[in-house]
Formats: C-alpha cells, structure tokens, sequence
C-alpha cells in the first residue's frame, strides 16, 4: 500500500512537471521566419553616441587584447579612442557561432562564408551601411559584394582577412611531393591511415572541388551548389576516403600534433598550422594543389538585435584598419583584407607568404560559402541540396 | 517571537515535513526533472532547414531518421558495446584488487590502498584523457617506446584505445563498492567453503559472487551510465570513431531536437538496465 501511494505521488510529480515543461515551451519566442525569402532588416542610416560596450563572438585569435601576449593588442587603443568596451565570446565553429548570435545577446560577429549566409536569411544579422565604415574603401576589390557576404547587390559584412586550405604534408616521410588533392583520395595511398581531412560538413566541398576538376562529366562548376547527382558523388568518394583517415581535426592544435608526432603525414590545412608546426621544428610544408583549393574570407557582420549598434560600427571600422588588419593578419596567420596593411606587418614577407596581394593566386580558390536549395550557380532548372542536408549527411558518414 | 512559530510547527508535524522538503523537492521537479523534461519535449519538434530555427510542431520526424539511418544505430551499438566493455573490463580489475585489500592487506596497507585508488580522481578528466592521448601515439607514444623493443605496440586511437581510457577512467568507481561488499563478508563464510571441500573457484562462483552481486552492480551503474554518454574521450583518443555523445554534441547548437531525441536513447536503456537489476532484486540488499 505505502509503495503504492509513493508510485502515485512521483507520477503525480513528474506529470506535473512535464506539465509544466510543455506549458512553458510552448510560451516560448513565437517562430517568425518564413520558410524562402530574405527577412527584412533594417540597416543603419546614421552613426550615433557610442554606448559603452560592444559584445563580439570572434575566431580565436581575431580579438586579441593583450592577455594573450603583451605585445598583440589592436584592443585597447580601440576602448581607448571610442569608449567602447570589448566583451569576446570565442566561437568554436562556425555552428556554434550561428547558434551564439541566434540568441540576440551579442552584437558583432565574424562569420565565415558556411555561417554568413544562415545568418542572412535567419534574419540574425542585417545589412551593413559601407558608408559608415570609411576603412572599407581601402578592403581589396575581390572581396566586396561576394556570394557569401552580400545578396541581391546589398552588402552584409565587412571583409576580415581570407585564406586557402592548403594540403599539408611531413617533407620527410611523404615522398616524393604530392601535388594533387588526389593523393588524399587514392584508395591505394601508401600512407592509408595517416591522412586527415577538416572534421565539418563544409568539407565536402573539397570533394566537390576534387570532382569538379577530374570528373567534368558530373557538370559541377561550383562546389558549393550541388544537385543530388553532385551531391551523392561527392559523399561517395568522401566514404571510400575514410579508411584512409587517422583523425578528422576540427581544433587546429590537435592537427598540429598529430603533424609533429607523425600520426597524420598527408591532409587539409591551414597556413596557420604549418607555421606552427614548423615552429616546433617538424619537417612540413603546405602547397596549393593543381585543382586549387577551398578557401575561407570571414565577413564582419552586424547583429539584427544588437543593442550596442554604434559601437559596433566603430569596431567594424577598426578592425578593417590597416593598423589592425594587419596585427590580426599576422597573428592569425592569414592575408588581411585592406590592402594598406601589407606596408605594416612586422614580417615584410607577410603579405608574400600569405599572396594578399596577388589575385592570380585566388581565381583557383573557392571561399567557404553557405550551399542553399536555390543553387549559387545560378542554375535553376535544378534543387541544390542545402547546407542542412550537408550537416545530416556529414554526420552520418562520421557516424558509419 | 520565535517560541510561538517553534510552537506552530510542532502542532503540525506535516508542515514541519513539508517545510522541510520543499527546497530539495523544488531542485528535483523544477530545477532537474523540469529542465530534464523540456529538454525531452523537444525532441519532438523540427528545425527550419535553412536558418536553423526550431520549428514547435509536434513530430515524429526525429525519431523516423534515428530508426532508419543505419549510421545512428550503428553510434548505439557500438556504444552500448563499449560501455559493456568497460564494465566487464572495470569488474575483472577491480574483483582481484578488492579482494587483496579487503581481506589480504594489513589495516595500514589498507588505508594506503584505497588512498592510492582514489588518487586519480583529484586529476582532471581532461588531464587524464590527454595523458592517454600521449601513451596511446602510434609509433611515438609512451606504450611504443616502454613495450616496442619486445614486441608489443600500442593499439592506437580507436575503439581499443576508448575502452582502455574509459576503463582507466572509470575503475575506482568500480573498485570502491566491490571493496565495501568484500568488507561486509565473513572471512567464516569463505573457511566454511574451504572445509567443506570446496576449490577456490568453486567458492568464488557459489559464495563470492552471489553475496557481491549487489555491489558489483552499484559499480557497473556508474561505469555503464558515464560510458554511454561519454564523448570527450572519443574526441581525443577515439581517432576518427565517433560515439552517442557525439552526436550529441554535434548537433546540440543547431539541431536541438535532434540532439534531444539522440539523448533519449542512453536514458531508455539505462531505464531498462536498471528495471533489470531491479528484477534481480539487487538493488534491496545495497
């Protein structure tokens, strides 16, 4: 009878909870997106007072105040001149970064090109007035108003910096060099098992890129706008890569020990991580392939419910100085985007190793884009698959 | 003042009661089972494909996909393989190594010993995993230099490498139990099965077993709970494999109902685990 009675109490307790639960998410913000279209956001007319602070969910590294090494700081000037206080959230993907601004609490974020465009048509950011930003005269032309940091000719973001991803590989074990994209492809590789790709759905794009060059009979010209038939050979060959895999790196420290300790020799890279590695004394270098490469621009982009819009402005402004785009290039390890910084980097060959200035080296790069069912190629007698289907996809091949 | 409230509660000894438990009752329902629950309601819902936001219609579409992508089940089983690994693993260690320090060692030895078990758990997870991370290297890790010369090589990232850090893990959670059901049997009970002409494993599986059962399973509750939601560990020393937590974690920023649904799944089968234990009436003699 007693236990009876305790069984009915904790029913009772949990219905009630449960209850409650549901009462309460149902209460919760109204879903207000349409399902096509671009949201209407407005965009600021005029600067106004600063307002103290501004709140930035950054890359690691693109926010540095001083904390991490005294002597890199494009911060404290800034709260300095303007008043406004800095608050960095560092985003670990950029899925993580979506979700961050989706939750209207920060002001400014920077977003690459599989974050810009979620945010664009979330409605999370709006578009930016480029004449309140005077630095962005100076940003290098080829990455203004690209796919991935404006729509429909309306500019969404101020450019920060761009890279490629290179094929990195231990000079003294893989031999001779590779040259080709191939060679992390190739069933037959003699290092099956030490090779590495980028741990995020974006990474199909690398197949697509791969495909694009050696099956021209599947009709790919961008690899970010991909039909089912695309799509699906694409994830084939990304199935027959994963024996060869070791690791799948997502946190870059992580690639640049595996590099060191010889546990992957041959894989996708950032320029950032063989400067690394190569600072620790491992034998490594990084090229661009004959297919060309995938690539990264990230886009400074203003929050639809920011609270601190002008200083967020100012700091958009900032960052896209010379001065400071030049600080964050170098730290980073990337080429900045205005094109005076390259008189100021402490290291004069910067802008040489990085190719910030030489356009003939980006006409083979395909910056990271978000894939949506309206296809980026402009196709249109096809669906392209989304970047949604991408994730599910992704998960699935590294769940197999 | 306070003499008269004394007095008012001690005329109504169900007020008192209630008063008493109304802080820890709120933590529970509001606070944890609440939290827990609106969690679990949404992994009923959807998201927008393209901006990500959470659809609130109540759908099926979730658990559809877990239930028919082969790459989900094969997260489960695998997961559910290694958590049974681990604990199989734990309970092997942990049997020999309680029995010697309940029954063999010296009381100061004792005390020793089971200082030296709980050692471990001062260091961060994240320490211990990393520290695993370097003796598991292929080719350059502890294991390969200390064992390379006569033969042994490491196993590498991967399943094996996940079971023996989970293992290392989870063990003093195994070993403690075990040592405390060791300690509440009578060493008259083991002299008995001696004189009565019974071998050594004989004993061990008649009398040992049966009388330990319980806390074994206290034991294997914690290694097979923490296992199957685990992923730090897949991360760092799992090499490409992923596992349930995984998922988890892959999907919780953006596809939350996603992710919701996938966390049911360790809650059922503990739900069934330890309705099991229960039946075997295990859990009335802790």
């Amino acid at each position: 009878m007693e236990v009876q009675m305790r069984n009915k109490r904790l029913f009772q307790a949990i219905s009630v909870a449960s209850a409650a639960a549901l009462v309460l998410s149902g209460c919760g913000s109204s879903d207000s997106t349409s399902d096509s279209g671009l949201p209407k956001v407005e965009m600021m007319k005029e600067l106004g007072a600063g307002e103290g602070q501004v709140n930035v969910v950054a890359w690691a590294g693109y926010v540095e105040n001083g904390s991490t090494d005294p002597k890199v700081d494009w911060v404290t000037g800034f709260e300095k001149e303007t008043g406004c206080k800095v608050n960095v959230k560092v985003g670990a993907s950029s899925d993580d970064m979506v979700a961050l601004m989706k939750t209207g609490e920060y002001d400014v974020v920077s977003a690459s090109g599989d974050a810009s465009l979620r945010l664009i048509y979330g409605g999370d950011v709006a578009p930016v007035n480029t004449d309140l930003v005077p630095n962005y005269a100076d940003i290098f032309d080829n990455l203004k108003m690209q796919p991935w940091n404006s729509v429909d000719g309306v500019a969404y973001g101020i450019p920060h910096g761009r890279g490629a991803n290179l094929l990195a590989y231990r000079t003294d074990i893989v031999k001779p060099a590779p040259t080709s994209w191939g060679s992390v492809f190739d069933a037959n590789s003699p290092y099956a098992g030490k090779i590495t790709a980028y741990d995020s759905p974006i990474y199909i794009a690398d197949a697509a890129l791969y495909l694009m060059k050696t099956k021209p009979e599947l009709g790919i010209t961008y690899p970010y706008a991909l039909d089912q038939t695309q799509f699906d050979a694409a994830m084939e060959l990304l199935k027959q890569q994963k024996p060869l895999i070791s690791e799948y790196w997502g946190d870059y420290l992580k690639h640049v020990a595996g590099l060191k300790a010889g546990t992957t020799v041959l894989g996708t890279t950032w320029q950032v991580n063989i400067n690394l590695a190569k600072g620790e004394g491992t034998k490594v270098e990084g090229i661009k392939p004959v297919e060309g490469s995938t690539g990264w621009s990230d886009t400074w982009m203003i929050s639809s419910q920011a609270k601190n819009p002008n200083c967020a402005y100012l700091w958009m402004n900032h960052i896209a100085s010379p001065e400071a785009n030049a600080g964050v290039a170098e730290w980073f390890g990337e080429a900045p985007s205005n094109a005076k910084s390259c008189e100021l980097t402490a290291d004069k060959n910067h802008c040489a190793t990085f190719h910030a200035s030489d356009d003939a080296y980006w006409t083979d790069v395909y910056y990271w884009n978000t894939a949506t069912e309206k296809c980026l190629d402009g196709r249109t007698d096809v669906k392209c698959v989304p970047y949604s289907e991408w994730a599910t996809a992704w998960s699935s091949l590294r769940n197999s | 003042m306070l003499k008269s409230i004394s007095t008012w509660f001690h005329n109504r000894p169900r007020v008192r009661l209630a008063a008493l438990l109304v802080a820890p009752l709120f933590w529970l329902v509001v606070a944890y089972l609440g939290a827990l629950a609106s969690l679990l309601v949404t992994a009923f819902y959807t998201i927008n494909t393209f901006t990500g936001n959470v659809i609130r219609t109540f759908n099926l579409g979730n658990f559809q996909e877990l239930l028919t992508n082969p790459s989900y089940r094969n997260v489960v089983v695998r997961t559910l393989g290694i958590a049974l690994s681990v604990t199989v693993i734990c309970t092997l260690i942990a049997l020999p190594m309680a029995f010697f320090m309940a029954k063999i060692a010296k009381p100061r030895t004792q005390k020793i010993l089971v200082a030296l078990v709980l050692t471990p758990l001062w260091a961060s997870y994240l320490v211990k995993i990393y520290a695993w991370r370097t003796m598991l290297e292929p080719n350059s890790g502890v294991i390969d230099w200390l064992l390379g010369p006569i033969g042994i090589h490491s196993p590498g990232f991967g399943f094996a490498g996940i079971i023996i850090g989970l293992s290392y893990l989870w063990l003093p959670y195994m070993i403690l139990p075990i040592y405390a059901g060791f300690e509440r049997l009578p060493n008259s009970l083991l002299d008995a099965s001696g004189d009565l002409g019974a071998k050594n494993l004989y004993t061990l599986r008649r009398v040992v077993l049966p009388i330990l059962f319980p806390s074994i399973v206290a034991g294997s509750m914690f290694t097979f709970s923490l296992s199957l939601g685990d992923y730090i560990t897949a991360t760092i020393i799992g090499g490409k494999l992923q596992m349930l937590g995984n998922v988890v974690y892959q999907n919780y920023s953006l596809n939350l109902p996603f992710a919701a649904t996938m966390s049911m799944v360790p809650i059922a089968i503990m739900g069934i685990y330890l309705w099991a234990v229960r039946r075997t009436g295990a859990l009335t003699s802790l």
